[in-house]
């Protein structure tokens, strides 16, 4: 990585840090498959795994900002890219189980299912607002569209979070528990971010009041 | 890439009923072997419709892997939150348009039965599939033994609503307790268990102790498990999963590859413990035996 040489040691550590816990499970996982660990439906249970490492990690790099601005602990910063790369990347291990695994590559029913079942389609599309925001991800391309619409290109991440929300909701069959939690984390977090927008505009307003007043 | 299976399992290896209701006379291990009609007049096994690729689900993952909701949402909460169901005594609760409404002790009520072991395919709503071998009697046999008035039309089932034993119950997750019925002719069909054991063993906890419903055509939450009341009634009962959702869960709940749940298709199958799915079949497989049962009715409509 180019950058790492214009970045603190500090922060290369904890991005480190961050790259191993996102990946832990894939050991864990293969040795769960080898052992027997994962229950008389395997499948079922790889599956249920990686869509939940995905929403969750999804869900961490929304409240790295948030957090940021609470703590005012800069570092954080770091581990957001890699939250979100990770995330799009377990939601990919997620597609592939079920394409792959689940039905086999029987990709008549898989197109069947993107279809009828809305469940799959919403799925689907999370997945798909998630690429180009992970294809983007890199500084160079942050220059190449600029800070500005960068950061409005990757306003889509709450869009596709609660895409894949709604998608966990409407594949449970009975228990919503955790989808309602998962909602309300990321209301929270939305909600925060809303706040804090609308507190900048009123600031700058102000201070634009300001100078014409002095003017 | 496009992997297919052989469509259905050809009719000729399926038993017919002349033979499975005289099962007794011969040994049913699986496949053709068990039509060729051995005299084994000890034998109760009867391999009811299996075809040769049906091979029995190993007994770990019969017994880990449930949906028992009164112990728990997830497939292995009920084996380690079962254990505290205490099931002797255990008493069944008979009314309704029945002769003589009674609390029977099980054991009474289940008395002189022939206790008989059946292998039969188990199809879930969730498109999972196992082969278990089933110990038990004839439904019929004790509703012979209750005797219910000529207007009984129907049969209800009730499990234990104890949440101090079933910490499943202290959640809302369905409405306690757990409803399920039958219509009087397929209560009285002959594939119809009240089963006690499976795998020739006391039946676990984890899979509806100390008796269940089987009823191998339909999908697994109608087999009712733990049962504490049966009662006949005129008119259709209301059972659990088709109040909860009505429109993913009907009364009938035959196993039909033809009617999609709204939210995945039932035309394939995962069979425990196999890594491709498998094509469900109409029935579950038992067309030959149950299809009669629902002549002229439209099973779009009666899910």
């Amino acid at each position: 990585m180019t950058a790492s040489r214009s970045t603190p040691t500090g922060r290369r550590i904890v991005r480190g840090l961050v790259w191993l816990a996102v990946l832990s499970p894939v050991p864990w996982l293969v040795w769960l498959f080898v052992s027997g660990g994962l229950g008389a439906n395997p499948i079922e249970s790889l599956q249920h795994r990686t869509g939940h490492y995905a929403i969750r990690l999804l869900a961490a790099s929304l409240a790295i900002t948030p957090l940021r601005t609470l703590t005012g602990w800069g570092w954080l910063v770091v581990s957001r890219r890699t939250l979100g790369l990770a995330a799009f990347g377990w939601a990919i291990v997620h597609l592939c189980v079920y394409v792959g695994l689940d039905l086999f590559f029987d990709f008549e029913l898989f197109l069947e299912d993107v279809v009828k079942r809305r469940y799959i389609t919403i799925g689907m599309l999370a997945i798909a607002l998630l690429a180009p925001l992970a294809v983007t991800s890199t500084k160079g391309w942050v220059k190449r569209l600029g800070g500005a619409r960068w950061n409005k290109l990757h306003r889509l991440v709450y869009v596709a979070m609660l895409a894949a929300i709604t998608h966990y909701l409407w594949a449970v069959k009975l228990d919503i528990t955790l989808p309602i939690v998962y909602f309300i984390a990321v209301g929270l977090l939305l909600g925060f971010r809303l706040f804090m927008y609308r507190r900048r505009r009123v600031e700058k307003a102000v201070k634009d009041r300001g100078t014409i007043a002095a003017s | 890439m496009l992997i297919r299976r052989p469509s259905d399992i050809p009719s000729s290896e399926i038993t017919p009923e002349s033979q499975y209701v005289n099962r007794r006379a011969f040994l049913g291990t699986a496949g053709a072997l068990a039509l060729a009609g051995l005299a084994a007049p000890s034998a109760l096994s009867a391999a009811v419709g299996l075809s040769q690729d049906d091979k029995v689900t190993p007994e770990e993952d019969a017994t880990s892997y449930n949906n028992f909701y009164e112990f728990g949402l997830g497939k292995d909460d009920p084996k380690r939150n079962a254990g505290s169901l205490v099931t002797s005594p255990w008493t069944v609760n008979v009314d309704g348009l029945v002769k003589a409404p009674k609390r029977w002790d099980l054991n009474a009520l289940l008395a002189g039965l022939a206790v008989e072991d059946r292998v039969y395919r188990h199809r879930c709503v969730e498109a999972w599939s196992m082969v278990i071998p089933w110990r038990g009697v004839r439904l019929r046999d004790v509703i012979a033994r209750l005797e219910p008035t000529a207007g009984a039309k129907y049969v209800e089932f009730t499990t234990l609503l104890d949440p101090r034993q079933m910490p499943g119950q202290r959640s809302n997750s369905l409405d306690w307790p757990y409803k399920e019925g039958l219509r009087m002719d397929e209560a009285m069909h002959p594939l119809t268990l009240l089963a006690t054991g499976m795998y020739g063993k006391t039946l676990p906890n984890q899979n509806g102790a100390p008796v269940r419903l089987v009823v191998p055509w339909k999908y697994g939450f109608k087999g009712i498990k733990s049962i504490v009341s049966i009662k006949f009634s005129a008119t259709q009962p209301s059972t659990s999963w088709s109040d909860a959702n009505r429109s993913e869960y009907g009364f009938f709940a035959n196993v039909n590859p033809t009617v999609d749940h709204p939210r995945w298709t039932q035309a394939k199958e995962r069979r425990i413990g196999e890594f491709l799915r498998r094509n469900t079949l109409l029935f579950n497989g038992y067309q030959n035996e149950v299809a009669s049962l629902y002549a002229g009715m439209d099973l779009r409509k009666f899910y």
